[in-house]
C-alpha cells in the first residue's frame, strides 16, 4: 500500500480516474464502447484520439524540461509542419479511367519527410541557441515561437490550406486493427524513446544534467550535445503532432494550428510529475498528463459548462489538480483535518 | 595587555546547521579604538560568526555583550540600531543612484505637513556631505555613485553603515576589489575611525594587510577559536600555522620518497595562464608521483587544477601528455586523455544528489564510454559494489540516493567515480575538506595506495601537514604564481616560509 502511494504516477492516475468518474456521472454512455465497421467507437476512444498530438508533443517537452530547459516554440513548429505538409500535398482533382480521384502535388512520403525535416531544423535552431550559445531557454524558444507563426503564415500565404488527398487523412483519423492510427504513433514514439533512454546512457545523462549541470560537466557528460539533441527531438515531436493535427482537420491554418499547445504540453509534463526544475522525469507521467488535459476538456463539455466560462473552469480545475499533487498541500490538509478532528467528535 | 575595556564581548557562541556544529564555543573580544583582524581558512566559521553578530543568524548558544549589556540582535536592522555597522564584501549599493541617495536609501529625510511625504533633498545632501566630511571625503554627493572609483564607493558604503550611534564597524573582506592605492586610502580612513574610538572587526585573506592595520588577531579553525593574539607578537608563519592547524602530526601513513625522479614526465605544462586567475605556471608530473600543491586560498592552486582538467580554458601555455601536445578545452577531453579530478566543491560540482550511489559511481566511466556503449544495470551494480567494498563506503544499498550518504562517504563515492575510469592522473582538490577525521585518514591512505600502483596524483590541500606527509614533491603557490618547489619530506615550516614570502 505504501509503495503504491509513494509511486510517482499515483496522484496523476488518481486525478485521471476522478475526472473520468465525473464524466461518467454526467454522461451515462461514457464507458460504452462499440464495435462498428471493424472500428472501435466510444467516448474513451475519442479522448485517446484527441489527446494523441498533445501526448506526442509532451513526450518531446519532457526531455527538454528534464534538462532544465523549456520549449515554448512547439505550437509554432506544429503550424509550420502542418503548413508544409498541406502545401506539398494539396490535392487536385483528376479523372483517371473515367474515375474522379484527388492526387497529391508531391509524393506524400516526400511531403511528410519535408515537414519533419523542417521541424528537425527548427529544433536544431532552438538547441544551438540554448545549448550552443547559452541563451535562456525561454527567450531562445520565444524567438521561434513568434517567428514560427509568421513563417507558417508565409507558407500558407495567410490562407487556410485545405487538403483533398485522402491517404493523408489516415494519419490523424485512420484506423488500424480497429483502433485510431494516432494511438499507434504515440505508442511507437513512447516505446522508441523508452528504449533509447534505457538502452543507452542518454536517460542517465539527461537526469544528471537536470539535477546538477556543473557536476555533470565535471564528470565528462557531453552536455552541449545532449542539450542540442533534446531540442531537436522536441522539434521532431512537434512536427509529428503537426502532421497528426492537420491530417485530422484536413487542413492547415498558419494562424491557429497548435495555438497555445506549448502551454498544454508544459502543463501535461508537470501534471505527470516531472519538475520544471529538471532532473527526474517520467514519460508515462507526461502521457497521463496529456490524457488528463483532454479528459478535462471533455468533462467541461459533458457537464455543460457554457463556452464563455469554459477556460475559467479549466483553470480552476488545473489549479485544484496542482494542489492535490503537491505533497506540501496534502500535508497541510492532513494537518487541518487532524487538528479539527477532536472538535468534530465533540 | 588589556588596556581598554571590551566594547563587544562574545562568549561561548555556538551555532549548528542541521545538527552540524559550525561554531563551537567561540569567544571574540573587540575593544574600542582597535582594529581586530578575524582570520581563518574558508569554512573556519568567519562568515557565520559575522552573520550571528549582525543578526542574520540567531546563535544556538552563548552570550553577546555590547558595552557591558547583553544583546541579542534578531535582525540586521536591530543590529544596526544597536550600533553594529557592517560593510559586506561586495559593494552592495546602487551605482545608478547619487551618492547621497545611496547613503540614505530606505531612510530618506522627509518634510512637509500631513505625514511628511515629501523628500527633503536639501537636507539629505547637507547630511550626506557632513557624513562624508567626517570621513575626510569631499565629493559631489549629487553625482552618480558609478562615476566614482571603487575605493570611494567602498567609503560611501562605510558612510552608509556608520551613523551617530555606531560603536562597532565590521568589514568583511573590504579590500578584495581594491588596488594598492585604494587600499591605502581605506586604511587611512580606518585609522581615523579607530582614533575616534570605534571598535573595528576586519576580515581579510591578505596577510600583509593584517600586519599593516590590525592591532589584534583572532584565529578561527573548524568553527573553534584557536586563540587571540597581539599582532606584534605573532609572525606570519605562526599565524599560518594557527590557521591551518596540526591535526595529523602523529600519523602512520608517512610516505617514503618514491624513486620516480627518472623517466619522461607524464604531464608537463609550460606557461599555463589565464587572465585574472593564474600567472604563467610551469608544472611537471611523473608517473606514480604524488605532487602536492600548497598555498593559501586565492593563491591560484584551484585555478591551476581547473586549467589542467579543461574546466576553464587557458589563455596561454602548452600541455604535453607523455611528450605529446594535447588540448584540454572541456573535461570530456581531459577524461579521454586519462585525467580525473575530484573538485573542491563537492556539493556543487561533484554530487548528483538525486541519482543513486550506483549511478553516481558509474557516471564518469559512462561519459568516457560515450552515449551508446551503455553499461547495463548489472555492470553498474558490480562496479558500485566493488568500490563500496574497496573504499569502505558506508551505504545501506547501492540504489540509495547519493544524498543519503554522509560527506565523507560522498567523497569516497566521488573518488570511486574517478577510479572507475582507470585514470593515469588524478587531481584531488581539497579531497578531505569538510569530512570527519576518520574518513580523512582513510581517504589519505587510499590515495597513497593508488600512487604505489603507478597512478600520478596532483594533491591540493590547505592543510599543510597533509601535503607534507603524502607528497613526493611540493609546489607552493602564492599570489597566482608558483612561488617555489620543495622536495618531498619537507616540513610544514619550510612550506609556511615559502607561502609567507621567503625564497625557496
Amino acid at each position: 500500500m505504501k509503495w503504491l502511494l509513494a509511486h510517482r504516477l499515483f496522484w496523476p492516475l488518481v486525478t485521471l480516474v476522478l475526472l473520468l468518474a465525473v464524466d461518467a456521472a454526467f454522461n451515462p454512455g461514457f464507458w460504452h464502447l462499440q464495435w462498428r465497421d471493424g472500428h472501435l467507437y466510444g467516448s474513451l476512444v475519442d479522448i485517446l484520439n484527441r489527446a494523441a498530438p498533445l501526448a506526442v508533443v509532451s513526450l518531446g517537452m519532457t526531455l527538454v524540461i528534464a534538462t532544465r530547459g523549456i520549449d515554448i516554440s512547439v505550437g509554432a513548429v506544429v503550424a509550420i509542419s502542418a503548413a508544409i505538409a498541406a502545401l506539398m500535398i494539396g490535392g487536385h482533382l483528376v479523372v483517371k479511367d473515367g474515375v474522379q480521384t484527388y492526387v497529391s502535388r508531391f509524393p506524400m512520403g516526400l511531403a511528410l519527410a519535408s515537414a519533419l525535416a523542417v521541424a528537425l531544423l527548427a529544433g536544431l535552431w532552438n538547441g544551438l541557441l540554448v545549448a550552443g550559445a547559452g541563451m535562456q531557454p525561454i527567450i531562445a524558444t520565444l524567438i521561434l515561437m513568434v517567428a514560427g507563426r509568421g513563417i507558417a503564415q508565409l507558407i500558407t500565404g495567410g490562407q487556410i490550406i485545405t487538403v483533398y488527398y485522402a491517404p493523408y487523412f489516415f494519419i490523424g483519423s485512420g484506423f488500424l486493427l480497429g483502433l485510431p492510427f494516432s494511438l499507434f504513433i504515440v505508442a511507437a514514439l513512447w516505446l522508441a524513446l523508452h528504449f533509447a533512454l534505457t538502452r543507452s546512457a542518454l536517460g542517465m545523462f539527461i537526469q544528471a544534467i537536470g539535477i546538477n549541470p556543473a557536476a555533470a560537466r565535471m564528470a565528462g557528460v557531453p552536455q552541449r550535445l545532449i542539450g542540442v539533441c533534446v531540442y531537436v527531438f522536441c522539434g521532431f515531436a512537434a512536427g509529428l503532432a503537426g502532421l497528426m493535427i492537420s491530417s485530422n482537420v484536413k487542413s492547415a491554418d498558419g494562424n491557429n494550428a497548435g495555438l497555445l499547445l506549448e502551454l498544454d504540453a508544459i502543463l501535461a509534463v508537470t501534471l505527470g510529475g516531472t519538475l520544471l526544475t529538471g532532473g527526474r522525469f517520467s514519460l508515462a507521467g507526461s502521457v497521463v498528463g496529456a490524457l488528463i488535459i483532454q479528459t478535462l476538456t471533455s468533462t467541461i463539455y459533458s457537464i455543460g459548462v457554457p463556452p464563455e466560462v469554459n477556460l475559467v473552469v479549466k483553470a480552476a480545475v488545473v489549479f485544484a489538480v496542482m494542489l492535490l499533487q503537491s505533497p506540501e498541500f496534502r500535508a497541510l490538509l492532513r494537518g487541518l483535518v487532524f487538528r479539527r478532528a477532536p472538535g468534530v467528535a465533540r | 595587555m588589556d588596556g581598554t575595556a571590551p566594547m563587544l564581548q562574545l562568549s561561548g557562541i555556538t551555532k549548528r546547521f542541521f545538527g552540524v556544529p559550525v561554531l563551537k564555543d567561540v569567544d571574540l573580544c573587540l575593544r574600542a579604538g582597535e582594529v581586530h583582524a578575524l582570520m581563518g581558512q574558508n569554512g573556519a566559521g568567519k562568515s557565520t560568526l559575522i552573520k550571528v553578530l549582525t543578526g542574520v543568524y540567531a546563535a544556538d548558544g552563548g552570550r553577546m555583550q555590547l558595552a557591558g549589556e547583553d544583546i541579542r540582535p534578531g535582525s540586521v536592522q536591530q543590529a544596526q540600531a544597536l550600533g553594529l555597522s557592517t560593510v559586506y564584501q561586495e559593494v552592495n549599493l546602487c551605482p545608478n543612484l547619487s551618492v547621497a541617495e545611496n547613503i540614505f536609501a530606505g531612510r530618506y529625510p522627509r518634510r512637509g505637513a500631513r505625514g511628511a511625504w515629501r523628500i527633503d533633498w536639501a537636507r539629505m545632501q547637507r547630511d550626506a556631505r557632513a557624513l562624508l566630511a567626517r570621513l575626510n571625503l569631499n565629493i559631489d554627493v549629487t553625482r552618480l555613485l558609478a562615476s566614482y572609483p571603487v575605493a570611494v564607493q567602498q567609503m560611501v558604503a562605510i558612510a552608509r553603515a556608520l551613523n551617530g550611534r555606531s560603536r562597532v564597524l565590521i568589514l568583511d573582506e573590504p579590500t578584495s576589489s581594491l588596488d594598492d592605492d585604494e587600499v591605502q586610502r581605506l586604511f587611512g580612513l580606518l585609522r581615523q575611525l579607530r582614533a575616534e574610538g570605534l571598535a573595528i572587526l576586519f576580515v581579510t585573506h591578505f596577510l600583509d594587510e593584517v600586519y599593516e592595520i590590525s592591532d589584534r588577531i583572532t584565529v578561527l579553525r573548524n568553527g573553534e577559536r584557536v586563540g587571540e593574539y597581539l599582532t606584534s607578537e605573532l609572525d606570519a608563519p605562526a599565524l599560518i600555522g594557527a590557521m591551518i592547524g596540526r591535526e595529523f602530526t602523529a600519523s602512520s601513513a608517512q610516505r617514503a620518497p618514491a624513486d620516480v625522479q627518472t623517466g619522461t614526465p607524464l604531464l608537463c605544462a609550460r606557461g599555463l595562464a589565464r587572465r585574472g586567475q593564474l600567472e604563467p605556471v610551469d608544472i611537471e608530473l611523473r608517473a606514480g608521483e604524488v605532487l602536492g600543491l600548497a598555498g593559501l586560498l586565492g593563491s591560484g592552486r584551484t585555478e591551476l587544477a581547473r586549467l589542467l582538467f579543461g574546466m576553464d580554458r587557458a589563455d596561454a601555455g602548452t600541455i604535453e601528455l607523455q611528450g605529446r601536445a594535447i588540448k584540454l578545452d572541456t573535461p570530456t577531453h581531459a577524461i579521454r586523455h586519462g585525467l580525473a579530478m575530484c573538485p573542491e566543491d563537492r556539493k556543487a560540482e561533484g554530487v548528483v544528489a538525486e541519482l543513486s550511489i550506483r549511478e553516481n559511481i558509474a557516471l564518469a566511466l559512462q561519459a568516457r564510454l560515450g552515449v551508446w556503449r551503455c553499461l547495463g544495470r548489472r555492470q553498474q551494480q558490480e562496479l558500485a559494489e566493488r568500490f563500496i567494498r574497496q573504499l569502505g563506503i558506508k551505504a545501506s544499498d547501492a540504489d540509495a540516493p547519493m544524498s543519503q550518504l554522509s560527506g565523507g562517504n560522498q567523497q569516497k563515492a566521488l573518488l570511486a567515480r574517478w577510479l572507475a575510469t582507470e585514470p593515469r592522473l588524478l587531481i584531488l582538490d581539497e579531497p578531505t575538506r569538510g569530512i570527519d577525521v576518520a574518513a580523512k585518514q582513510e581517504i589519505m591512505e587510499q590515495i597513497l595506495a593508488l600512487a604505489r600502483n603507478g597512478l600520478s596524483v596532483l594533491f591540493i590541500s590547505a592543510e599543510l601537514d597533509e601535503v607534507a606527509r603524502v607528497s613526493d614533491r611540493i609546489a607552493v603557490m602564492r599570489e597566482r604564481r608558483k612561488a617555489g618547489e620543495l622536495p618531498g619530506g619537507s616540513d610544514e615550516q619550510a612550506i609556511c616560509a615559502v607561502i609567507a614570502g621567503a625564497q625557496a
